[in-house]
């Protein structure tokens, strides 16, 4: 090293770097709620170890006892967990873990608008935060499938009963998946894929 | 930098500047040094950092470590990551060294509406050989 630094370098582990040619990344989030598996999912299939990259966000909480009205404060660290594939030399796909709270998703410039699209994982315990997560992201027009992550004290839902309670368009794909296998997780991409191929296939057809 | 008009102040502002005196139009042209930043494309969570070239004595740590680790190309969140730093930090940091030409950004590959077919093409070919 011709540079002497006081500091251990940081940054990635040799066999972690992407090649010179890595021209541009996409992303595809993967969200759910707490404890769902979604850095287990991200890990399953990511080529790096999941890394976390954190955020800053400040509340105003007024005090409603507070006859002064003074406002207070609040800063809090949101972490997200993210992951990587290298799809070839050229192009990489990176893969973010997102919490399901609408507040966090504006915290990181563009995470959904510049994304392909979004897997909703869902856990059949708490199928009800699922259900805020889905209107959230067909308000916002990012298309999505849906992951059932399989835990083994979960209530098993046929697919169409889970289309039904999550009030799914019937185009949306279900699928089953494990968050720990990488076969699995890799499967529920591909579906996220497939579907925004068929999205996409469709648009360019004369209507 | 929220505030600024999107269409770039400058250029307005020269050729009406003689109509409207005085006016908050007043404030662009003081604030026009920062003109060529709000018109660059904000960096993204995948946008690709390359550096180029070796940090030199002016560079804050923060600086230096981001080229060292750029040597080959990094996404921001992956920066953020190393340099355990909010993304919001890492990004303001990055755009001094865009300004002073010390890194590359390779901007992520737009997903308008719809993502391109050989994008995803591509995407399900990598993860078949996964």
């Amino acid at each position: 090293m011709d540079c002497k630094t006081s500091e251990p370098r940081r940054g990635p582990r040799s066999e972690d770097t992407l090649p010179a040619s890595a021209a541009s990344a996409v992303k595809v989030v993967i969200v759910g709620g707490f404890g769902v598996g979604k850095t287990t999912l991200v890990g399953s299939v990511s080529e790096i170890r999941p890394l976390t990259t954190e955020e800053t966000m400040t509340q105003a909480a007024v005090g409603i006892d507070d006859i002064a009205g003074v406002e207070r404060k609040t800063s809090t660290t949101v972490a997200m967990d993210f992951g990587r594939i290298s799809v070839n030399r050229h192009l990489v796909l990176y893969l973010f873990g997102t919490p399901g709270q609408e507040r966090f998703w504006f915290l990181w410039n563009g995470l959904f608008e510049g994304a392909l699209g979004a897997v909703v994982l869902v856990d059949t315990r708490r199928l009800e935060v699922s259900f805020d997560v889905i209107g959230r992201l067909e308000d916002r027009g990012v298309p999505f499938v849906i992951a059932v992550n399989a835990f083994p004290d979960a209530p098993v839902h046929s697919t169409a009963e889970l289309r039904a309670a999550l009030d799914l368009h019937d185009s949306v794909p279900v699928i089953h998946c494990d968050a720990r296998d990488r076969g699995s997780s890799r499967d529920a991409l591909m579906t996220l894929m497939r579907y925004l191929h068929t999205l996409a296939t469709a648009n360019l057809e004369p209507q | 930098m929220s505030g600024e008009p999107a269409d770039g102040g400058t250029d307005r502002i020269g050729r009406r500047g003689g109509q409207w005196e005085g006016g908050p139009e007043r404030l662009y042209v003081v604030s026009a040094g920062r003109g060529a930043r709000a018109a660059r494309p904000e960096l993204d969570l995948v946008t690709l950092i390359v550096a180029r070239g070796e940090p030199g004595p002016d560079c804050r740590p923060e600086q230096a470590a981001i080229l060292h680790m750029c040597d080959y190309p990094l996404s921001v969140a992956e920066v953020s990551a190393y340099l355990r730093l909010p993304f919001s930090t890492v990004t303001v940091i990055l755009a001094e060294l865009l300004d002073s030409g010390r890194i590359e950004a390779r901007a992520p590959l737009p997903a308008a509406t719809l993502p391109d077919i050989e994008i995803l093409e591509a995407v399900m070919h990598g993860l078949q050989n996964l």
